[in-house]
């Protein structure tokens, strides 16, 4: 890889050689496991190791329940509680797999904010970003589409309610609509194509996820201080970074086990909390559930899609100046793939030479109430439109924009950085001497 | 087999419809009480005797409008189900369902091979998964705050459901709707089905009181509804157990691998 200087693979015996010549792959893996990393990466760096995890976790064991599923709305739902019932440990793999999508979601936020905190997605990561937020959303359409799968209630109606959001879009939607579904409501047609695109979404995530890993891997990654590794000799490059393997891998390895001993414990013993009790309702087109609420993961943009009626008088006026086609219905589909995009042009609203989040006194607070803001929205989003909530997920949903859209551009303005160490090594040391007189012992390595 | 069934439930259960309409406009107010059960927690079971006493319920009293049409009648053997061995099963099976056998072109005696009929005639909804289904009372919108709180879920409310008839009755839309205080909007088609000393149970068993017949037939429900779990609790506290032991080693492995990087300098 290029990018930080260090020792790549020489192959030494006669077989080695004979192979790297004509397929270098050895070389590749040993480049990709011992890329030089800042040795200063603190805990939110592990997120990735989980993401890979559970990624992999998801295609195991949804391979294994299709071994036993059946997209067909006759029988989808009997086929789920033949899965339960009759598939040996088949009730392990739906459990997992089903809370192993939150396990993904939870992950991701954090791994999210992790960046947005400290400006990974800054020049020159905007690639890895970008490639980051494209992994987001196939992650929401394979989440939604397997949420379908089962054919409960929730699934039916949740398919209903989001699939008609593209029948929002002016002139083409209804259209846009019908192709989703196959036909003119949620129906078996409806089934098998989210079938079929859930068991394809998440090879394209892999796909994406070997371009994001190659991608930072060319940048080198970002760290707590957003200083660069110094590149200037391989020996300065060394006193910056330790190689992955195996100061990272055990470091995140540890992080794994202690996160999928919380994870058993919930499959174990509360597998359903964070799932709908609807769901086990048999999908039925002639009841309409009192509530359709999305899953949790989905909360924040959902609240984002609600928060704009036809009282706010921004989406008066809106509809007013384009003659009524921007609507509210319209207006609020906008907004929420608005939340996703402005996320996406982060490397470009934010002015500030300053990487990291550390060395931004006032950068600091708008983001600790980002990070509240994105709470609220995900509690606001399963309450009801009422006052006061809708003033709540209107507020919520603005600060939302404001943050990207007005906050990340001016701050850069006017903002006056802290100083920032000079070196990794020289933040790591400092670290590593005050830890030292306070003894921290669970936050010993990189903090 | 007896059928204690209330003529007006049946008529009733035509219009299940009218609960929807009753759950949807009305103040969702429901009391729920915290019944204990053999199950709650990360290492309870369910007690063999009290599954069998809820099936005894069910098969008396429940199954004339309610299907289970996702159980398997040989899971009554399950160790840690109700633990009836093949030769009561088998009997069970044929003495109480008849199944409709495509190749015979005609119905036949239940075999353990079979699931527990479908009962659809009336519109009573299956009973399957009940109790996952409602486990969704607690806290605003099925936050399940409760649940894992108190340990609160479907078997309490369909004990609750059982108990909550207040004796009141009134007609809409020419269904009798009657009085509940568990279910949503008070207000529930399903006619009183347990009143007390519906059923006789076996020597040695607790009185058939309408409190403890709700409860047996809940803690059924929950095993209809969850058979697997034993198996699934076994299964995570093994795993949590392993991964704390890995995390251990791990820890200690991160700790040693790191600490020259950070004698040095």
């Amino acid at each position: 890889m290029a990018g930080i200087p260090h020792d790549h693979y020489e192959p030494k015996t006669g077989g080695e050689k004979w192979l790297h010549s004509r397929l270098p792959i050895v070389g590749l893996l040993y480049d990709t496991i011992m890329i030089p990393t800042p040795k200063n990466l603190n805990w939110m760096w592990i997120w990735g190791i989980v993401l890979t995890f559970t990624l992999v976790l998801q295609i195991v064991t949804g391979i294994t329940l299709v071994m036993h599923y059946a997209p067909d709305t006759d029988i989808a739902f009997a086929s789920v509680e033949h899965i339960m019932r009759d598939v040996n440990g088949g009730w392990a793999l739906r459990y997992l797999h089903a809370n192993g999508a939150s396990l993904f979601f939870v992950a991701v936020y954090f791994h999210i904010f992790r960046g947005l905190y400290y400006g990974s997605y800054k020049t020159p990561r905007e690639v890895t970003w970008i490639i980051g937020i494209l992994i987001y959303l196939l992650m929401m359409g394979t989440a939604f589409m397997g949420y379908v799968l089962p054919w409960g209630q929730m699934s039916f109606w949740g398919a209903t309610v989001i699939t008609g959001l593209f029948g929002a879009i002016p002139f083409v939607g209804e259209t846009i609509q019908t192709w989703l579904l196959g036909g003119p409501a949620v129906g078996n047609y409806t089934l098998t194509r989210f079938f079929s695109l859930h068991y394809l979404f998440p090879f394209v995530i892999a796909g994406l996820v070997i371009v994001h890993i190659w991608a930072f891997h060319t940048t080198g990654n970002n760290n707590p201080t957003g200083v660069e590794v110094r590149r200037g000799s391989k020996a300065d490059a060394a006193k910056d970074t330790v190689p992955f393997w195996p100061y990272y891998v055990i470091k995140d390895l540890f992080a794994l086990a202690i996160i999928m001993a919380v994870f058993f414990a919930v499959v174990g013993f509360m597998p359903n909390y964070l799932g709908h009790p609807d769901n086990y309702i048999e999908a039925n087109p002639l009841a309409t559930p009192a509530h359709i609420v999305p899953e949790w993961y989905f909360l924040p943009f959902y609240a984002i899609l609600r928060a704009f009626t036809s009282e706010v008088w921004a989406v008066q006026f809106v509809s007013f100046i384009t003659g009524g086609i921007i609507d509210a219905k319209f207006f609020g589909v906008l907004a929420m793939f608005g939340a996703i995009a402005v996320m996406a042009l982060a490397p470009w609203l934010d002015t500030s030479t300053v990487r990291s989040g550390r060395y931004r006194p006032m950068f600091k607070w708008w983001f600790a109430l980002l990070v509240v803001d994105f709470i609220v929205l995900m509690w606001v989003g399963a309450q009801s439109t009422e006052f006061p909530y809708d003033w709540i997920s209107l507020i919520a949903s603005t600060y939302w924009f404001a943050y990207f859209l007005v906050i990340l551009p001016l701050l850069g303005v006017i903002e006056k950085p802290l100083a920032r160490p000079d070196t990794i090594e020289a933040d790591f040391d400092a670290r590593k001497a005050a830890s030292g007189s306070g003894k921290a012992p669970g936050m010993a390595p990189a903090e | 087999m007896l059928r204690q069934l209330a003529a007006p439930a049946l008529i009733a259960g035509l219009a299940l419809a009218g609960s929807g309409v009753a759950a949807a406009t009305g103040e969702v107010h429901q009391e729920i009480h915290d019944y204990q059960f053999s199950f709650e927690g990360p290492f309870g079971s369910y007690d063999q005797a009290q599954l069998q006493r809820g099936l005894q319920i069910y098969t008396q009293v429940c199954s004339g409008c309610h299907g289970l049409k996702f159980v398997p009648l040989r899971s009554l053997g399950d160790e840690s189900g109700p633990g009836y061995s093949d030769a009561e099963v088998r009997a069970y099976a044929e003495q109480n369902f008849e199944v409709f056998d495509p190749e015979l072109d005609d119905y036949r005696p239940a075999r353990p091979t079979d699931n527990f009929p479908e009962v659809d005639a009336v519109g009573a909804p299956d009973l399957s998964l009940m109790a996952k289904a409602r486990a969704g009372f607690h806290g605003p919108y099925g936050t399940g705050i409760n649940q894992l709180v108190k340990g609160m879920g479907g078997a309490e409310y369909i004990a609750s459901l059982l108990n909550g008839y207040t004796g009141e009755q009134m007609e809409q839309a020419g269904t009798i709707l009657y009085e509940n205080t568990a279910f949503p909007g008070g207000w529930i088609s399903m006619a009183p089905p347990l009143y007390g000393e519906d059923v006789s149970y076996a020597e040695g068993q607790p009185e058939p009181t309408l409190e403890q017949e709700a409860q047996d037939v809940a803690a059924f429900l929950m095993w209809t509804a969850e058979p697997k779990m034993m198996a699934r609790k076994q299964a995570g506290f093994a795993g949590v157990l392993f991964l704390t032991v890995l995390s251990v080693l791990l820890y200690l492995t991160n700790k040693r691998i790191w600490a020259p990087i950070k004698k040095k300098g």
